[in-house]
């Protein structure tokens, strides 16, 4: 019980550091402007001034927040649930 | 668990801002894009060829290309702000998954990724999915790839190696990137000069992007060897006589 309870505490620690941590960076960095990817800082920038410009995608999921969030909710909770059932997800019959 | 629960609480709050990775859709002119498309072909061949060989031997081998795909996809659209630039980018991840399966089946994994992500995630494009692969891909896993095993040779130990790959992987990731560019819309400007400004404006977001990957790439290699380091021996990542209980 001793170890379930620490393990407990230190899941709320993390819980509390890494959000902490995050909006910290985010919120306090030394940018002078919003994030901008380097590939539309740089790429796109530099294409423009050579006259070629980026065209819509052809599915276009708007500014695709939603579905990255989606992807990597997913893609952690499976990533999570495989690494947790590996051994039997490779044992062999 | 612990750690894995972390990470994905991090990855989620960090989901927040979406913004375009690689070289965005209609930026190449088509003549550029298809040679790019042709160039990368036979490697996503060869890397198909490859999978198929490794899984005939050992079936086991394709839940782990699934899984290092996943990984792979996700470093690859994953924003990190890098304070001091002002901007994010991403890492690629191509160095370790060429370390853990070989170049070529990395190639296909980073083809698969970035097709995906063109797809659905707006990253990218599918015209330029031929020199993101080329890319990120080819010249990401390759330099990845031949760092780990050049350190290897010279005795360097797995930690090291995996760092050097990691971080050369990135560079040579984005040093592809500014060539592709620069070819692709350079008119009549004279090559060199126009990629020596692309390289330059990269560096400040992906030279302390590239450290990153490499911290990454040795902390991902060292903790397989911790935990499973029977994976890295079939992977033919070391030897048996490296193994921990015969150190």
């Amino acid at each position: 019980m001793p170890e379930r309870r620490r393990k407990w505490k230190i899941l709320l620690l993390h819980m509390i550091i890494l959000p902490t941590l995050f909006f910290g960076i985010y919120f306090f960095s030394l940018a002078p402007k919003s994030w901008e990817g380097v590939d539309e800082a740089v790429v796109e920038k530099i294409a423009k001034e050579h006259g070629r410009e980026a065209r819509a995608p052809l599915i276009d999921p708007g500014s695709g927040d939603l579905l990255l969030f989606g992807f990597l909710l997913a893609g952690a909770v499976g990533g999570f649930v495989a690494g947790y059932y590996w051994r039997q997800l490779t044992r062999k019959d | 668990m612990l750690k894995t629960l972390s990470l994905s609480i991090f990855m989620v709050l960090g989901a927040t801002p979406a913004f375009a990775m690689h070289i965005s859709e209609g930026i190449l002119p088509f003549s550029w894009a298809l040679v790019w498309y042709l160039a990368v072909v036979p490697f996503v061949a060869l890397g198909v060829k490859r999978l198929n060989a490794m899984a005939r031997e050992d079936l086991s081998l394709k839940p782990l290309v699934g899984l290092l795909a996943a990984v792979v996809f996700i470093i690859s659209c994953m924003p990190i702000p890098v304070p001091t630039a002002g901007t994010c980018s991403h890492p690629c991840g191509t160095g370790v998954a060429a370390i853990l399966v070989g170049p070529l089946i990395s190639v296909l994994i980073a083809a698969v990724s970035l097709l995906i992500q063109a797809l659905f995630l707006a990253h990218g494009g599918l015209s330029t999915l031929g020199a993101n692969t080329l890319s990120m891909g080819v010249i990401g896993s390759l330099a990845g790839w031949l760092a780990f095993r050049g350190a290897r040779r010279l005795g360097a130990g797995l930690a090291v190696s995996g760092f050097i790959a990691g971080v050369l992987a990135d560079w040579g990731t984005y040093a592809a990137t500014s060539l592709i560019l620069s070819l692709g819309i350079r008119g009549e400007t004279p090559l060199l000069p126009l990629f020596g400004k692309v390289v330059l404006a990269f560096m400040p977001t992906q030279l302390p992007l590239g450290i990153l990957e490499g911290v990454l790439t040795a902390g991902m290699v060292r903790l397989l060897y911790r935990k499973r380091p029977d994976l890295l021996v079939k992977m033919r990542v070391i030897t048996e006589k490296e193994l921990p209980s015969n150190a």
